[in-house]
């Protein structure tokens, strides 16, 4: 089986040097560790925001980054959904559109915001589909970019401490979303986190971090979910 | 203002424009009505009208290539990492700094079909650019470019590049986080740009003299009917109509200026 994603990269920025390397497989993987370990960096890497100096990135049997090979993937070619910490929705946009915009595999206005009105409806955000990114609350905010993340029918999802900007009570409520979400999409995620509560609940697997290295890699006990059938409905419940 | 505001917001782009046209012709309106007020006498239409119409017929072209030019090269400037990039914008912004004169000085050198350059310049165009409308249009464009290049450039460094980057991984190509990003976001300070060069090339003057010639009925704009009729009644009607539509537009503007992010 092809793995999601593997990485093997070097990065120095000034005194800073991140050298890693991990393979990801299906499943919620999460970076753990204390903040300036290199975790957002790594995911920057990754969604070819920033290059790296050495090494190669690989993304469901795609090379996208192969620094040897002078071969750098551009961002929008990679076929990743993003979720950042603070959503970054853009502002003069709905909703609906902020999620439209990034479906890939749908052509024309309509079938585009037919696929993210179904996004929005998964994330319980399509009460406020045609309202200004502004006007929500943080974490009516993350579902949003939840959605958006994974609306581009990505081979990918990357999320960025997407939970660290909000209250506790919302933490909880959209930890439980963002792993349903996940889990019943079957796309390989990567996430980022210094919350080792939060790793623990997300993750099927936990990559711990520290100064720029990987220094574990845990299995988490969960229980078995189905595989999600194509047109079938998504069923979330354990067997 | 908070009234205004509360326009601002509810009205819609066609709206916005109807706005914009209305409060021209408001302030066309009163500059006419109380210059006549003033005067005691109704018989200057005649002469304003034709420099009125032809500054309309010089300024409205001139801004939109200004702004589109202007717009493009902000953008250049903004985004672009080359050498050289500084000396490009301090040549774009020269006619801010030098004196209408010597800019009318270089049009006739590059335009004129007396000149090496200019005879070239004719022959490719196959149109005489100087001593009409062309000239006056081309005039008040390079007396309108700088403002609309400088503002497009420093609303599009402002705009947040974590916005572009996101857009970017939705896999959105550059053009189109352009397009539908950065541009947008930048709005308010490109229609600023805008606005300031409109009224530069309203009320050019110098380079328009040399290059349009102040031909009566031909080149003759509003600013240098002014000066010509300097010593005649009609002058205040076209003072107060300047100023009055340079009000009024500025209000309207101000007040569209405030539209939702």
């Amino acid at each position: 089986m092809t793995a999601a994603l593997e990485v093997a990269v070097t990065r120095q920025i000034g005194e800073f040097e991140l050298d890693v390397a991990f393979t990801v497989e299906s499943g919620i993987s999460v970076l753990f560790g204390p903040s300036g370990a290199g975790k957002s960096l790594t995911l920057a890497l990754i969604a070819g925001l920033m290059r790296p100096d050495s090494g190669t990135i690989v993304i469901n049997g795609e090379v996208v980054t192969d620094c040897e090979h002078r071969l750098h993937v551009s961002t929008q070619a990679r076929r990743i959904g993003m979720v950042f910490q603070d959503g970054l929705l853009l502002p003069h946009r709905s909703v609906l559109d902020n999620v439209a915009l990034a479906v890939r595999q749908a052509s024309g206005r309509p079938a585009r915001r037919a696929v993210a009105r179904s996004w929005l409806e998964r994330v319980g955000a399509e009460g406020f589909a045609h309202r200004r990114p502004g006007s929500l609350s943080g974490g009516q905010r993350q579902r949003v970019a939840l959605a958006r993340g994974l609306a581009g029918d990505p081979a990918l999802v990357l999320l960025d401490e997407p939970l660290s900007a909000l209250d506790s009570a919302v933490r909880r409520e959209l930890r439980n979303l963002i792993r349903e979400v996940i889990i019943s999409s079957g796309v390989p995620a990567v996430l980022v986190t210094h919350d080792a509560e939060e790793a623990e609940d997300l993750g099927d697997v936990v990559i711990a971090y520290n100064d720029g290295r990987v220094t574990g890699r845990r299995v988490v006990a969960r229980p078995v979910y189905p595989e999600p059938q194509p047109g079938a409905p998504q069923s979330t419940e354990p067997t | 203002m908070k009234r205004a505001r509360t326009i601002a917001q509810t009205i819609g782009g066609r709206q916005k424009t109807a706005v914009i046209v209305v409060t021209v012709l408001v302030g066309f309106g009163l500059g006419f009505g109380v210059a006549h007020l003033m005067a005691g006498s109704i018989a200057y239409w005649g002469v304003v009208s034709g420099p009125l119409l032809l500054t309309l017929r010089v300024a409205i072209p001139a801004t939109v290539i200004a702004g589109t030019a202007g717009i493009a090269s902000g953008y250049v400037l903004a985004k672009g990492r080359f050498p050289g990039r500084d000396v490009l914008e301090t040549l774009g912004s020269l006619p801010i700094i030098l004196p209408p004169t010597v800019i009318g000085f270089y049009l006739l050198e590059v335009l004129s079909p007396g000149t090496q350059v200019g005879g070239f310049v004719t022959r490719v165009v196959g149109h005489v650019l100087v001593y009409n409308v062309f000239g006056c249009i081309i005039a008040a464009t390079i007396a309108a470019f700088p403002f609309c290049m400088r503002a497009a450039r420093t609303a599009i460094e402002g705009v947040d590049p974590l916005l572009e980057q996101a857009a970017r991984t939705m896999g959105l190509p550059n053009w189109l986080v352009a397009l539908r990003v950065t541009l947008p976001l930048s709005r308010r300070g490109i229609a600023a740009g805008l606005t300031i060069g409109c009224a530069r090339a309203l009320g050019e003057y110098g380079a328009t003299l040399m290059v349009g010639g102040d031909i009566s009925g031909k080149t003759r704009t509003l600013s240098l009917a002014i000066l010509d009729s300097f010593t005649t009644p009609e002058r205040n009607t076209m003072l107060l109509i300047l100023v009055l539509m340079a009000i009024t537009a500025m209000t309207g503007v101000g007040l569209l200026g405030r539209s939702r992010t």
